[in-house]
């Protein structure tokens, strides 16, 4: 009746276009990573040492390293809970072969670890596609499955340092301009998953999978064999890191790597990985996992308390997804009403 | 563009297709043709089974019997891709995109143009997109995300996407129902260009000017078969409806006459942003009133906000002069009220739990005796209904699923009677249900009103809205446009009221 | 309408006869039979009432937990914050404990923290529609990140001995410890409830179709609110048994219970996706589970499995989760691994995506 509503049609189109609310979250990000570390490094000044980056690199890497794959299985609405066992795995059976093979090279040594990865990979994938059984449960399963047969195969001996070889070691401490090679491993990998999300059909699939499972139906994405590769994918970069994890310790026993998928998840998380799938970037889950270990190495840092990581961690996981969903609310509500005021104007 | 169906080869061609789901045959005659660079208009009442055609087309559905050919070769799709990949493209009333996405993604999804080592090149994917919308003679950003596009936006990333396809048909199902008349104006700008491109569009729709403004020729459909079709020169609006609900005059409704008594539910400047507005009625005691009107003009919304599944965003319902919390389905049905909803399937029922269970589940607290349930009474309950409903059955613990859609409908309405409601409403109660049970349902309902039970029946079958119906309230586009005596209807009035097409 | 009636019923009480002895509970009592009778034959004294009270002491927390888990697998949510709930509680009353606040206030605000942490969970997941997984990952750190805020890396010790007595002396007159009778009084009032009321139909009701719940006025949300609420205070009775048990309290006390918290629900015939399950099938389940476990510690054997007992029983629960949630879908898993494999042509395509996914020939421009 009234017609003096007039919406303005496309006024929210740079907030609507691509990428960037992505790049908003990302810059988030970085402002709270600054924001830490000025903190930090006023009540602690080590903090801001070159020594401390380092360890803020190195720390993030194996972190950001999984979430590259977990961002990839999020985005087609599953998840990967049993990264952290696969990481535990890779390393021991990495180690082991160094300790049965003393002259292996090291190559062969990543190479094993990421076979590793991907074969378990593969199970979880097709369980999950083939027997249509959730991702949740399938790898929640493996997680334990996996555990257990690493306890079987360790058998309660642990993998040292004096089996370790010293150049595979040297990937965990030695650096390239000041820049840890782990951290080099770590964002080339990233680089090259930022890259092919944005720029390869298969991966624009994944996206599309999380996006509208029914749209991807129609549009005849083959969602099953993406799903698979995703999960393979996350695999093999979870053995990858029990490789990097091996190589930093120099050590590992049963209980490496637990609780890892939990940290994983909340880096990818707050790096704005939608947890409905189908939107977030690897760049942002790599952020969201150097904040993470920024936060926790500030608190060891100020002598706050090294026990509040895993809390930190768990409550910013929360917000991140309330905060996500409270975003879409508002928007769909704007929409509603826009639309209103279109079909008042329209029946005058 | 003039269209000549006698020497052109048409581009695709369904012949006396059937399909049925379970008992319930959606299309007994599917039969349409369609030649190139022709607007085609498929028209029905709501259920003729248009929107099954449509399905079947778009390789959704595999008929169960009939021809299917395109350029005159037989075809059999065996899903969506088939169909895409013979040139037809279909745009859901409801588009699918992925919102996640960009304009130009949704569009070339699969297909995106690549360039060295198969990576993608945006650059050209937007360009493409871009000159695909100039074609179109529309304006829309393709780097943008599709999430927070408006329908009409949307409905052209669907059109977009035939394009690039190079569809040589392409169907639309009801696309301008969600739009206003600027959108709807540029969709049949849009749609000139189609056929001047040489594809056929098939166009469903309910509202007839659009129809006449829009196409050359119109097949008409009802009851799920083949009626007539036409070029749109040689009827009229009149010729039109009646063909659509025209039908023979064997089914008699139970209609006694009734004498209301008190008003029983008020609703009052009803509203609910984007969907309704100011929706005002009174309902009295042992009355029938419809709300007629097409889908997508509000009406089961309506019946969704007095419920209180969905919040109101202004007016008021009062129940005998009290009033009525909104918002709160537990509120309503405290006050009398019953819902008999629109989706047997979805929300009428528990499909996985069995008939007892499901006749029992509006009446918990009523069942509950020191704190528990007695299976006696659940069961005694279940089976008082299903006798006084002459429902068909085995065991009353089975799952309703195994049940005929006018059976399950049975199970529903007992679910709500067994409370003894002061209001009912109905949503499309004889939706997919055979004949004798329609048959069933209308004297059920005569019977409640002639009790004083004020019932509100939603119903898209013109037939039954006029039988059955003391007075009728027609909405269009989400606003009560007509208030019919049920004695003065007729089929064209309420049908008129309802597309628009004068004043009531 | 009743001679139709009658004809149809005898097939179908025939039909009904058959799903009952192929009924997954059926199976789990069978299963449990072989196991114990196995136990029988290698354990000595297998059926005494000393290893019966260590399966039920060994047993008791988790069946406790997976009382309200099944009530929320069955509303199709999940809350995989449970093993760090049990956590949390025993680590606040140990630590009250230790600030000399006397047991009973310690378990009060141990039960208090419970039903907060569940608030946590139910509001995020009713009220703001947040998925039940994401939810209790994100919580399943938060509260055992705070459990070792508030506690490591001390232990506490030092309960009363009344307290501690519960974790090592049965019920007197029975084989039964206090933790696997308050199992079965909860397991029958839970029962009571899923069966015989209101509650307990809305519940599966919620499950099974939300919307149809909402339609017939039930409160889906509100009723996950208060399950999500129900199962922080079971976990955190269940962390105060587990804390009793042990006589100690350390922050990580219970971690990675909740994958045999769910396994047990499952294992025990309820749906991930909702709208199935009974507490007979959990009952049977955590008896397998909780009489395999004390038949692997139990088993004389060569010193090389001795070592690897706790991780052999992880294998086992974890090969049992994912059997239990592929067996019950496994015959149309099977026709449809054999369809693809056997037909590519199909007609009717659109009712099942995997088949013009595999199918589809993407053209490039």
């Amino acid at each position: 009746m009234t017609a003096t509503l007039s919406p303005p049609r496309q006024g929210h189109t740079r907030f609507a276009r691509a990428g960037f609310l992505m790049r908003v979250r990302e810059l988030g990000i970085v402002l709270a990573i600054v924001l830490v570390f000025v903190a930090a490094t006023s009540v602690n000044p080590a903090f801001a040492r070159l020594d401390s980056v380092q360890q803020l690199l190195i720390g993030a890497s194996i972190i950001a390293l999984m979430g590259v794959g977990e961002t990839m299985v999020i985005l087609t609405r599953n998840y990967d809970l049993s990264i952290g066992s696969i990481l535990g795995l890779s390393a021991y059976v990495i180690g082991m072969t160094f300790r049965a093979h003393p002259g292996t090279p090291i190559v062969l040594g990543f190479l094993i670890g990421i076979a590793l990865g991907a074969a378990i990979g593969a199970i979880n994938g097709w369980i999950t596609t083939a027997l249509r059984v959730p991702s949740l449960v399938v790898t929640l399963a493996m997680l334990y499955v996996i555990r257990g047969v690493d306890g079987v195969i360790v058998n309660g001996s642990i993998i040292g340092s004096d089996v370790v070889p010293r150049s595979f070691q040297a990937v965990g401490f030695a650096t390239l301009f000041g820049i840890p090679w782990m951290a080099i491993i770590v964002v080339v990998v990233v680089a090259v998953a930022a890259y092919s999300l944005r720029s390869f059909r298969w991966a624009r699939d994944l996206y599309a999978i999380g996006s509208s499972p029914e749209a991807a139906d129609l549009a005849g994405i083959p969602a099953g064999r993406r799903v698979f590769t995703a999960f393979v994918v996350s695999g093999a970069l979870a053995g990858l890191a029990g490789a990097l994890f091996l190589a930093l310790y120099a050590q590992i026993d049963v209980n490496g790597g637990t609780g890892y998928e939990f940290l994983v998840i909340a880096a990818v998380v707050v790096g704005g990985v939608a947890i409905f799938g189908g939107s977030g970037t690897v760049a942002g889950a790599a952020l969201g996992a150097f904040l993470l270990n920024t936060i926790n190495q500030a608190l060891v840092a100020t002598r706050i308390s090294a026990f509040w990581n895993q809390a930190i961690a768990g409550a910013l996981l929360l917000a991140a997804i309330a905060f996500d969903q409270w975003l879409k609310s508002r928007m769909t509500t704007k929409l509603q009403l826009e639309k209103g005021a279109l079909r008042e104007q329209s029946s005058d | 563009m003039p269209v000549d169906a006698s020497d052109a080869r048409p581009v695709l061609e369904l012949e006396r297709a059937t399909k049925s789901f379970g008992a319930v045959r959606a299309i007994v005659d599917g039969t349409i043709t369609l030649y190139r660079g022709e607007a085609h208009a498929l028209v029905g009442e709501n259920g003729a089974g248009k929107s099954t055609l449509v399905k079947i087309l778009a390789g959704v559905h595999a008929p169960d019997s009939g021809d299917l050919r395109v350029d005159g070769i037989d075809v059999h799709f065996r899903g969506p891709a088939d169909a895409r990949d013979a040139g037809i493209a279909v745009i859901y009333q409801e588009p699918t995109l992925f919102p996640d996405l960009t304009v130009a993604e949704n569009i070339f999804m699969g297909r995106q143009p690549v360039r060295a080592g198969r990576r993608i090149d945006r650059r050209a994917m937007n360009s493409a997109a871009t000159e695909i919308f100039t074609r179109l003679g529309v304006v829309l950003d393709p780097d943008r995300q599709a999430r927070g596009l408006s329908v009409a936006d949307q409905q052209l990333v669907e059109i977009a996407k035939a394009l690039s396809l190079n569809a040589q048909v392409l169907v639309m199902d009801e696309p301008t129902a969600a739009l206003t008349n600027v959108e709807v104006d540029r969709l049949f700008g849009v749609v000139s260009t189609l056929r001047s491109h040489g594809a056929a569009v098939l166009f469903i729709s309910h509202r007839l000017e659009e129809v006449f403004e829009a196409c050359q020729r119109v097949t008409i459909m009802r009851d799920g078969a083949f009626v007539r079709t036409d070029p749109i020169e040689m009827l009229t609006v009149g010729d039109v409806i009646t063909a659509m609900v025209g039908r023979k005059l064997d089914t008699m409704f139970p209609k006694t006459p009734s004498h209301p008594g008190d008003v029983v539910l008020e609703v009052r400047g009803l509203s609910r942003t984007g969907i309704f507005s100011d929706i005002s009625f009174q309902v009295r005691r042992g009355e029938l009133v419809s709300l007629a009107g097409l889908v997508g003009a509000g009406r089961s919304e309506v019946a969704r906000a007095i419920f209180g599944i969905d919040h109101a965003t202004a007016g008021s319902v009062t129940v005998d002069g009290k009033p009525l919390r909104l918002g709160d389905p537990l509120a309503a049905m405290a006050a009398g009220i019953a819902l008999v909803p629109e989706d047997r399937r979805q929300q009428g029922l528990v499909m996985g739990l069995g008939i007892d269970r499901n006749v029992g589940l509006a009446s918990l607290r009523r069942l509950r005796r020191r704190g528990l349930i007695p299976r006696s009474a659940e069961r005694l309950l279940a089976e008082d209904w299903a006798r006084r409903l002459q429902l068909k059955f085995a065991r009353l613990t089975d799952t309703v699923s195994t049940l005929s859609g006018g059976n399950q409908q049975k199970v529903v309405l007992g679910k709500w009677l067994a409370r003894d409601p002061r209001i009912l409403i109905v949503d499309e109660p004889t939706r997919g249900i055979d004949v004798g049970t329609k048959a069933e349902v209308h004297r059920m309902l005569d019977d409640l009103t002639s009790q004083g039970i004020a019932v509100l029946m939603i119903s898209s079958e013109l037939p039954e809205v006029l039988g059955m119906s003391d007075r009728i309230l027609v909405l269009r586009e989400g606003r009560l446009v007509a208030e019919i005596g049920g004695s003065d209807a007729t089929e064209t009035s309420v049908m008129r009221a309802a597309t628009g097409q004068e004043a009531a | 309408m009743s001679n139709q009636a009658t004809e149809l019923a005898a097939p179908q009480r025939l039909n009904s006869l058959r799903r009952g002895l192929f009924r997954w509970e059926s199976g789990l009592v069978i299963v449990l039979l072989a196991v114990i009778v196995f136990g029988a034959g290698e354990v000595p004294d297998f059926l005494g009432s000393t290893n019966l009270f260590h399966v039920g002491l060994n047993s008791g927390e988790i069946g406790i937990m997976a009382l309200p888990m099944l009530l929320i697998i069955i509303t199709g949510e999940i809350d995989l914050s449970v093993a760090s709930m049990l956590g949390l509680s025993g680590a606040v009353a140990g630590v009250m404990f230790e600030a000399g606040t006397g047991i009973w206030p310690a378990i009060l605000v141990a039960l208090a923290v419970g039903a907060a942490g569940g608030f946590l969970n139910g509001f995020l997941v009713a009220r703001f529609g947040l998925p039940s997984i994401a939810v209790t990952i994100g919580t399943l750190g938060l509260f055992r990140g705070i459990a070792l805020i508030i506690l490591a890396p001390r232990t506490v010790t030092g309960f009363p001995t009344w307290f501690t007595s519960i974790g090592t002396t049965p019920v007197p007159g029975t084989p039964l410890s206090v933790s696997i009778l308050i199992f079965f009084i909860l397991a029958i009032l839970t029962a009571v409830v899923l069966q015989r009321t209101g509650l307990g139909r809305a519940i599966y009701a919620s499950g099974l179709q939300p919307e149809a719940a909402e339609f017939a006025g039930i409160r889906v949300r509100r009723i996950k609110l208060w399950l999500f609420v129900l199962s922080g205070v079971v976990c955190a009775l269940a962390g105060l048994l587990f804390t009793a048990k042990n006589a100690s309290v350390t922050y990580n006390a219970g971690t990675g219970l909740e994958l045999t918290v769910v396994a047990i629900v499952l294992f025990g015939g309820a749906s991930i996706f909702g709208g199935r399950g009974t507490i007979v099938g959990l009952v049977l389940s955590l008896a397998v589970i909780g009489f395999v476990q004390q038949e692997i510690t139990q088993l004389p054997a060569s010193a090389t499995i001795q070592g690897i007992k706790p991780q052999l029983q992880q294998i086992i629960v974890g090969a049992l989760l994912v059997l239990s949630v592929i067996v019950p879908g496994r015959g149309a898993a099977l026709r449809r691994l054999l369809r693809r494999a056997g037909s590519p042509k199909r007609t009717a395509g659109a009712q099942n995506p995997d088949v013009h996914t595999s199918e589809v020939t993407t053209s490039g421009r």
